[in-house]
């Protein structure tokens, strides 16, 4: 079984549109979305969710108001300024607290409570192209990484079950936490950019990121045709950063109504983006055997 | 006035909004570009940094004649980042998130902390607009510490521009806490609507103002707008698609360099927050 992960640096280049194609393309995946805190690929897929399951991660101190004494050692010792005084008492931001039980640990009345945190749900689905592990993050809630490493885990061990050829990811933005938790161990990454001066400043950190943990990267540029110039460089320097520059993508505005009635662009039409993304994922499959 | 500029979905317009708000200030202002992981407002404002300064979060180190390997610290971490593995503790850097509490919990006073860099902070000046940008070193995973140092950073007696990371987690989160209005950049598309009830539910429960953009307006269907009217959500400006725009912006050209009539519509919504957060 093959694990590619897509991911893009810089936000809204297209990873999500092609995850879903490449859904609709692959014979015998399994997909997953580990852009958990702001997860879009179900609403190409439409998976129709068999299994639901609560995800606790880290902790959250509460101080009991009318045990707690005053004396101020939690906020003495908070490094992440969550411990505040109301009135007499204390009390601790529930979005600023770190979870890390320096305050429970020290507090001379032992005044504090540490549950474990709800931090969102993991679901395992049924969708028209395979079978589909996603999430949902709790709003506000932290761990993103966490969660998106128990959605990796979970999918691959439906993969394995299920005997699947592919395990399709869709990945989130950025190069911190939930990137680096997606893409560990991977056997590959395909990097959706765009030809702008953002698009290619992302890219060349994410490649670096790739290059770090040793995971072979790909790259296909989007709405390539918006500035063939910066595609071109874009390519350029994505090869000499050692990835493997694939089948560029043309700007095409039925990517956005295919969104709209819920279809990825390959089931939408044949149209210029549907034949390149086509392409691409031929190309991939003949990299990646 | 602090104003953060956030999203939910990436790639909808943040840092073109907040870089055409900087501009549209008649008085001195500072951006805070806090999307550490991929920060890219310098280049729309033709930035080269005149200062950098290197951010460190403090990393528990061992002394390995004084650690009687008792497991204290391994079983007070709740972030896995000390084990004991023979006769010392072990310290996995990447995995801490620098409370301390292993420091203090040790019996045997082992435990010291030393800085270890995590990225750096930037500063540059063009005009009457003064730029901070977070940038975090590649295979870090921590964006927190960071994003509070840059917001730390900024200059006082000014108003405040925070270039918000995208998502909902942790990120985006440090970046609006303590803001007095978020604006929430969206495109009129199912993905952009998703996530834009997201942001809008975050930012509800950190108990924030916030207003909505819509970029790119004409080129999805109307459901964000009906969203929006709905809940009763302020929508201060629709910039519709344009072919114009997205080529500026391909090149690190901003909003307003593309089209300098935004200006005044730009200043007009930074009056009507004034006014909202007095």
């Amino acid at each position: 079984m093959k694990e590619l992960v897509v991911i893009s640096g810089k936000g809204g280049t297209g990873k999500t549109s092609v995850t879903g194609s490449f859904a609709a393309l692959a014979k015998n995946a399994v997909l997953a979305d580990c852009d958990v805190d702001a997860a879009d690929l179900h609403l190409l897929l439409n998976p129709d969710v068999k299994e639901t399951h609560e995800f606790y991660s880290g902790f959250q101190a509460s101080i009991r108001p009318d045990d707690c004494t005053g004396c101020g050692t939690c906020m003495e010792l908070c490094r992440f300024d969550a411990v505040s005084a109301d009135g007499p008492a204390f009390r601790i931001d529930p979005f600023a607290c770190e979870g890390c039980g320096v305050c429970v640990e020290f507090c001379p009345k032992k005044a504090i409570d540490f549950p474990e945190c709800l931090c969102g749900k993991w679901f395992k689905s049924e969708t028209r192209h395979g079978q589909m592990v996603h999430a949902r993050l709790e709003i506000a809630a932290e761990n993103s990484g966490k969660l998106v490493s128990t959605v990796r885990e979970q999918a691959k061990k439906v993969a394995e079950d299920a005997g699947a050829d592919w395990l399709i990811i869709d990945g989130p933005p950025g190069t911190g936490c939930p990137v680096i938790a997606s893409i560990t161990g991977v056997d590959a990454v395909l990097v959706v950019t765009e030809p702008t001066l953002s698009g290619e400043h992302d890219l060349l950190r994410v490649l670096q990121l790739a290059r770090h943990f040793e995971i072979p990267a790909f790259i296909s540029v989007n709405k390539w045709d918006i500035n063939s110039e910066m595609t071109a460089r874009i390519e350029d320097a994505a090869g000499k950063a050692g990835a493997t520059v694939l089948e560029r993508i043309p700007y095409d505005a039925s990517i956005t109504k295919a969104q709209i009635q819920g279809k990825s662009i390959v089931e939408f039409n044949d149209g210029a983006a549907a034949t390149s993304i086509r392409t691409l994922w031929e190309k991939l499959c003949q990299k990646m055997k | 006035m602090i104003i953060a500029t956030a999203s939910g979905k990436g790639g909808t317009g943040k840092t073109t909004v907040s870089v055409a708000l900087a501009q549209a200030f008649e008085t001195p202002v500072c951006l805070i570009d806090c999307d550490v992981e991929e920060p890219n407002s310098a280049f729309f404002l033709k930035l080269k940094p005149e200062s950098r300064q290197e951010v460190t979060v403090p990393v528990p180190q061992i002394d390995a004649e004084a650690c009687t390997a008792c497991g204290a610290c391994s079983t007070f971490c709740v972030f896995n980042a000390i084990a004991v593995a023979g006769k010392t503790a072990l310290v996995f850097p990447e995995l801490c998130h620098s409370c301390g509490g292993c420091v203090r919990v040790c019996p045997e006073n082992a435990i010291s902390e030393a800085p270890v860099p995590i990225g750096e902070i930037s500063c540059g000046k063009t005009g009457s607009i003064t730029a901070l940008e977070g940038r975090l070193q590649i295979g870090n995973a921590m964006a927190p510490p960071l994003i509070r140092a840059c917001k730390k950073a900024a200059p006082a007696g000014m108003p405040v521009l925070i270039d918000a990371p995208p998502g909902t987690s942790c990120p985006m989160i440090t970046a609006v806490t303590g803001t007095d209005f978020v604006i929430l950049v969206t495109e009129p598309t199912p993905f952009g609507l998703n996530d834009l009830i997201l942001a809008v539910e975050t930012v509800r429960k950190l108990g924030l103002k916030y207003g909505v953009i819509i970029n790119r307006s004409d080129s999805g269907d109307d459901r964000v707008v009906h969203y929006c009217e709905e809940e009763e959500i302020k929508i201060l400006l629709q910039i519709p698609e344009s072919r114009k725009i997205a080529e500026a912006y391909s090149r690190g050209d901003g909003l307003l360099t593309a089209e300098p009539d935004l200006t005044d519509r730009f200043r007009e919504i930074i009056r009507e927050i004034e006014l909202e957060t007095k």
